[in-house]
């Protein structure tokens, strides 16, 4: 039976895409393809000390053996790598140490977006960094929070002024070989975020990263690194958008995340890249590799992500909790609609002695899309009273969608504990009218219901991203008949 | 003139592409007035309940159905609400995630700005639920739960009723709220719908037994059959349905 609610609930459409505008810059940008010489540029180009190029060249050789991952539950055309730019930059000098020097058209982008970049916006709290194709073109509080110790830079910059570091801690927790996408990112990666905080240091900003894919045909691989010292306590937030072009484009990111003893790590993301056309024309390629290691005792990984955007979302943020007593947690919500397809989950692996796991995931799919959580639950022998608690909610809209839910776990040991709990909904017609009955409107009915489907996830979101979260929801799932 | 609330006349009404489940039939609730509707199962008493407010599954194939003046047929279940017409569930819906305390203030500031009047901060708005949850004696930490998650029957039913003292309907249409209740919970909704009533509104109540009519005595009783109401009387015909059952039906109508 066809209702007005019924039809309405097929036919959410996605309100037009507000980040899909282009920024006309002038650019220096690589041809397309792929090659060791290509690789040699982007160090140069880097001005990189040798170590770096060497990590790329290796990663680039592991790279050449191995093929791409075919175990998604994922459909689409192979991904041509030869056709694809990997470094693109904008031509005018990159302000790095006053918002005066970036250029006027990239300062009027990230207004556009409504990302705090000018200083005026430290009394919210936060401090961002900005990554415009393949460099950062701003970062905001850098000195501020140098006085207490703390690096926030890009990469690039970190690399040259704290190589140490980042010979210690990069591919310590991805190693170049461990997927497809790792390899290719570790040769070719042109920035992304450095964060060390040190030891018994809470950050007292949220420190940000906005990472805007511009040019046409640009792939964009960064490469984070986020490193919290004994003691010590950080909350980082990362935003992602995109023009909309007709082609697919590639976006393969790695984020590494170290916890010392006693430290913590809260990582939101809120993702929203352009997601195709209704039909499925268009849109990013999202092949991202997050891992945190909970190296110290004690120690605390959080994980929380809003996924909505995308043509292709292959992302599970994981947590190796090495130290005894050290946590790790993973929630998140994940939106498709229309033609996308998400398959997207966590890995828990559990090493150390009384280590602890949280897993709450929520699937929302509507349209045509596809939604699968995958996600693995490892405790090893060592784990000595380790325990997880997996909560899996999918929610259909319409009858034309597909949500899928793939758990691995493995236990060894019988002081383990693990609790799988997994549910499927769908927004009920009789829960619509019932709200509709108190006089809510249709749309805000549901608006409402997929709130409350995704309150556990958003109440980890800081500050005021709940809310943005919540209004990022419904303009995905506007009802584009009434 | 004492005001016409719900006028409904020859009203034909079918599950879309389903039969034809009311057939011909005629109503007129005055402000002031509880009428009781009884009737034996498939008789389209929940039917009607959901044609009046609007429920996207049912057509109306002929008839009207007036409400304040209004042509119900021509508003949204929502806007329907917002006028003043209130359904009392049989089986209210559970909402996860979904503070009770926030649906409620959505639900009455939804009516509020439907009217052009200010919404209620949350400050104001606790105080007008405080009054009303005193009315069905009912604890405050009832407010902080999910929207019906998880609620015992009886909790839903007395939820269904403080919905309707906060919103202050001028119809109310109560769809069997008295099954599944224990006596405490049926004195306590007896005692919200009293506290409802007033000579300026209506109230509707779709009920299968007598012992709700004890405590709330309605002005006329109404037997549905077969999508009609065949019998019409004071409170005493209830008395003698349940007595007798509805084979006096047959006896009467013969």
């Amino acid at each position: 039976m066809e209702t007005k609610s019924s039809s309405i609930l097929e036919n959410l459409n996605s309100q037009e895409y507000k980040y899909g505008f282009t920024t006309e810059l002038e650019t220096d940008s690589f041809p397309k393809g792929l090659s060791e010489e290509v690789i040699n540029r982007i160090s140069r180009i880097k001005n990189e000390p040798e170590f770096m190029l060497e990590f790329r060249l290796k990663a680039y050789k592991a790279f050449l053996k191995m093929t791409e991952p075919e175990w998604a539950l994922l459909n689409y055309p192979k991904i041509d790598l030869q056709d694809v730019i990997y470094y693109s930059a904008p031509k005018k000098k990159i302000g790095k140490n006053s918002l005066e020097e970036v250029d006027p058209e990239i300062l009027k982008t990230y207004e556009k977006l409504g990302i705090p970049i000018g200083e005026q916006k430290r009394l919210e709290g936060i401090a961002v960094d900005a990554i415009f194709d393949s460099v950062s073109v701003a970062n905001t509080h850098k000195k501020a929070l140098a006085e207490i110790g703390i690096i926030f830079c890009s990469i690039s910059e970190a690399i040259q002024e704290h190589p140490e570091l980042i010979k210690k801690y990069i591919g310590s927790v991805v190693p170049h070989t461990d997927n497809y996408f790792t390899a290719l990112n570790s040769a070719v990666f042109s920035d992304g975020t450095f964060i060390y905080i040190p030891p018994n240091t809470k950050c007292p900003l949220e420190l940000s990263t906005n990472f805007r894919i511009n040019t046409k045909g640009s792939g964009q691989f960064e490469r984070t690194l986020i490193i919290c010292d004994d003691n010590s306590y950080v909350s980082y937030l990362e935003g992602c958008t995109a023009p909309a072009f007709d082609e697919n484009q590639l976006h393969a990111a790695v984020v590494e995340l170290v916890t010392l003893d006693n430290s913590e790590i809260k990582y939101s993301t809120v993702q929203n890249w352009y997601a195709g056309d209704e039909n499925g024309k268009g849109g990013i390629y999202n092949f991202v590799t997050k891992r945190g290691k909970c190296a110290g005792k004690n120690s605390k990984i959080s994980w929380t992500q809003v996924e909505t955007g995308s043509a292709i979302t292959w992302k599970y943020p994981s947590c190796i909790l090495l130290g005894d007593n050290s946590i790790g947690e993973f929630y998140s919500v994940a939106l498709t609609n229309n033609m996308q397809q998400a398959d997207t989950g966590t890995k828990m692996i559990h090493i150390g002695k009384n280590t602890k796991s949280t897993i709450i995931s929520k699937g929302i799919s509507a349209g045509k899309s596809s939604n699968t959580y995958r996600g693995l639950v490892k405790m090893g022998e060592r784990a000595k009273g380790a325990r997880n608690y997996t909560q899996c909610d999918s929610m259909l809209i319409g009858s034309h969608c597909r949500a899928s839910t793939v758990p691995y776990i493995e236990v060894e040991g019988d002081s383990n504990r693990v609790e799988h709990e997994a549910s499927t909904s769908k927004i009920s017609e009789e829960q619509l009218f019932y709200l509709q009955q108190r006089g809510i409107s249709l749309e805000s009915a549901i608006a409402l219901i997929i709130s409350g489907f995704c309150k556990d996830v958003f109440k980890e979101l800081p500050g005021e991203f709940a809310a943005e979260a919540n209004q990022l929801m419904s303009l995905k799932l506007e009802n584009s008949v009434g | 003139m004492t005001e016409t609330i719900l006028e409904v006349k020859n009203l034909e009404a079918n599950l879309e592409d389903g039969d034809k489940i009311l057939k011909g039939l005629n109503l007129t609730i005055k402000a002031g007035e509880v009428h009781a509707i009884m009737g034996p199962n498939g008789s389209g008493k929940s039917t009607l309940s959901k044609i009046l407010s609007g429920h996207p599954a049912y057509k109306v194939s002929s008839g009207s159905m007036n409400f304040l003046g209004r042509d119900l047929n021509e508003l949204e279940a929502n806007e329907r609400a917002n006028l003043g017409l209130f359904l009392a569930f049989q089986y209210p819906l559970e909402i996860a995630g979904v503070n009770n305390l926030e649906f409620l203030r959505m639900a009455y500031n939804s009516k509020q700005k439907y009217h052009g009047l200010e919404e209620a901060d949350p400050l104001d708005f606790d105080d007008l639920v405080e009054s009303k949850l005193e009315i069905l004696s009912m604890k405050n930490d009832f407010l902080n739960r999910n929207l019906n998650e998880g609620f015992s029957g009886g909790e839903k039913k007395k939820n269904e009723i403080l919905q309707m003292l906060i919103l202050e309907p001028k119809l109310v249409v109560l769809d069997e709220i008295d099954s599944g209740l224990d006596i405490d919970a049926l004195k306590a909704v007896a005692n919200g719908i009293n506290a409802y009533k007033n000579t300026g509104n209506g109230v509707l109540m779709i009920t299968h037994y007598q012992r709700l009519l004890d405590y709330v005595v309605p002005d006329q009783v109404h037997v549905l059959s077969e999508g009609r109401i065949v019998l019409s009387g004071k409170a005493d015909l209830a008395l003698e349905l349940e007595k007798k059952g509805y084979d006096i039906l047959n006896a009467k109508l013969s």
